[in-house]
């Protein structure tokens, strides 16, 4: 540290720096156990909706994200500015959902496979007809358990 | 060594993502069977609660116009019917573990019917409503029996609460009304 001080003043002691790498071994032993890679791409704007009674989900591995919204801008010459229903890294339809959420079953432990919670990211700007559609749909393929992502804030 | 993983420890920080996801849990209904259509409608008229909200984003309550603040108290009032009025929902006499024989709504609903108009980010604020308003019932009755929130009671005592006040959100089934 000493060689970022003034050159005529004396008597900062250097400091040890033996347990450096131990703590920086730490820290990146505390990331690494807690990092969760991202998973998906989104090519969909999602700005979710504010609410006070959010409240946490349990379990990241119990949980299936849907994700609905415009496209982003780049998007929008293929894909127009409705919005559209996004599973893992790809543009789906309404009728996709039955196979998305068989297939995250499977991935799932068998005794889990009955507390799956779908965490649903909309847009707060979207209509709510292709959300009602999702709900039928998430009906059919028996996951009723559901979260309306929302960030949590003490006041509307 | 240290450089290394000073490397390693930069890109473990860069890629984390530290969020944790937020929501409103909600349970869908089944799909409904044949027998069950025919028992919904039996349900009485006072123990309903009708919101809708059309594609403007307004709300009709019990087929009267009404502001989002407004809301909360009314659903409030109607699943405790605390003056115990006509038009509200009936009550009964029940036994409940805790809070002994006490005289509450018999079963409520709250029934939420949107267009396929309505915004999302409404939809989402007249839930919150609704579930702030069984929130703070269920807070009120756990104080004054527990002298704690309802989110810090035991668990048995919880259940009791539950059932003095039990969830009454209905998803109602779509119906396509006012086009898009």
């Amino acid at each position: 540290m000493s060689r970022f001080s003034k050159k005529g003043k004396k008597g900062m002691a250097e400091i040890n720096t033996a347990s450096l790498p131990d703590i920086v071994f730490m820290l990146l032993f505390f990331f690494m156990t807690t990092t969760v890679m991202k998973e998906v791409n989104l090519m969909i704007t999602v700005r979710v909706p504010d609410a006070t009674e959010a409240r946490k989900l349990e379990k990241k591995s119990l949980v299936s994200y849907i994700y609905i919204g415009q496209p982003h801008r780049s998007f929008q010459k293929m894909f127009g500015t409705e919005p559209r229903i996004q599973l893992n890294d790809q543009f789906k339809n309404v009728i996709d959902i039955q196979d998305f959420i068989a297939q995250e079953r499977d991935a799932m432990d068998e005794k889990d496979r009955n507390k799956m919670t779908v965490s649903l990211k909309v847009d707060k700007d979207t209509k709510m007809g292709v959300v009602v559609d999702m709900k039928q749909a998430l009906r059919r393929a028996q996951a009723l358990k559901i979260s309306y992502s929302s960030n949590k804030v003490d006041k509307l | 060594m240290a450089d290394i993983a000073f490397l390693l420890l930069i890109f473990f920080l860069i890629t984390t993502t530290m969020d944790v996801d937020t929501g409103l849990q909600r349970r869908l209904p089944r799909l409904p069977d044949e027998e069950q259509k025919k028992s919904d409608d039996k349900i009485k008229e006072r123990n309903v609660f009708v919101v809708l909200i059309n594609k403007d984003d307004a709300l009709l309550v019990e087929n009267k116009p009404m502001e989002i603040h407004q809301l909360r108290a009314k659903a409030k009032e109607f699943i405790a019917n605390p003056l115990n009025a006509e038009n509200l929902p009936e009550k009964e006499t029940k036994e409940l573990l805790y809070f002994g024989s006490v005289y509450i709504t018999k079963n409520p609903v709250i029934s939420l019917r949107n267009d396929r108009g309505t915004s999302y980010g409404m939809y989402i604020r007249v839930q919150n409503e609704l579930v702030a308003a069984k929130r703070e019932l269920r807070d009120e009755i756990s104080i004054l029996q527990f002298g704690e929130k309802f989110k810090d009671l035991q668990e048995d005592q919880m259940e009791a609460v539950k059932s003095y006040y039990p969830s009454v959100l209905s998803e109602a089934e779509p119906k396509n009304i006012g086009g898009k």
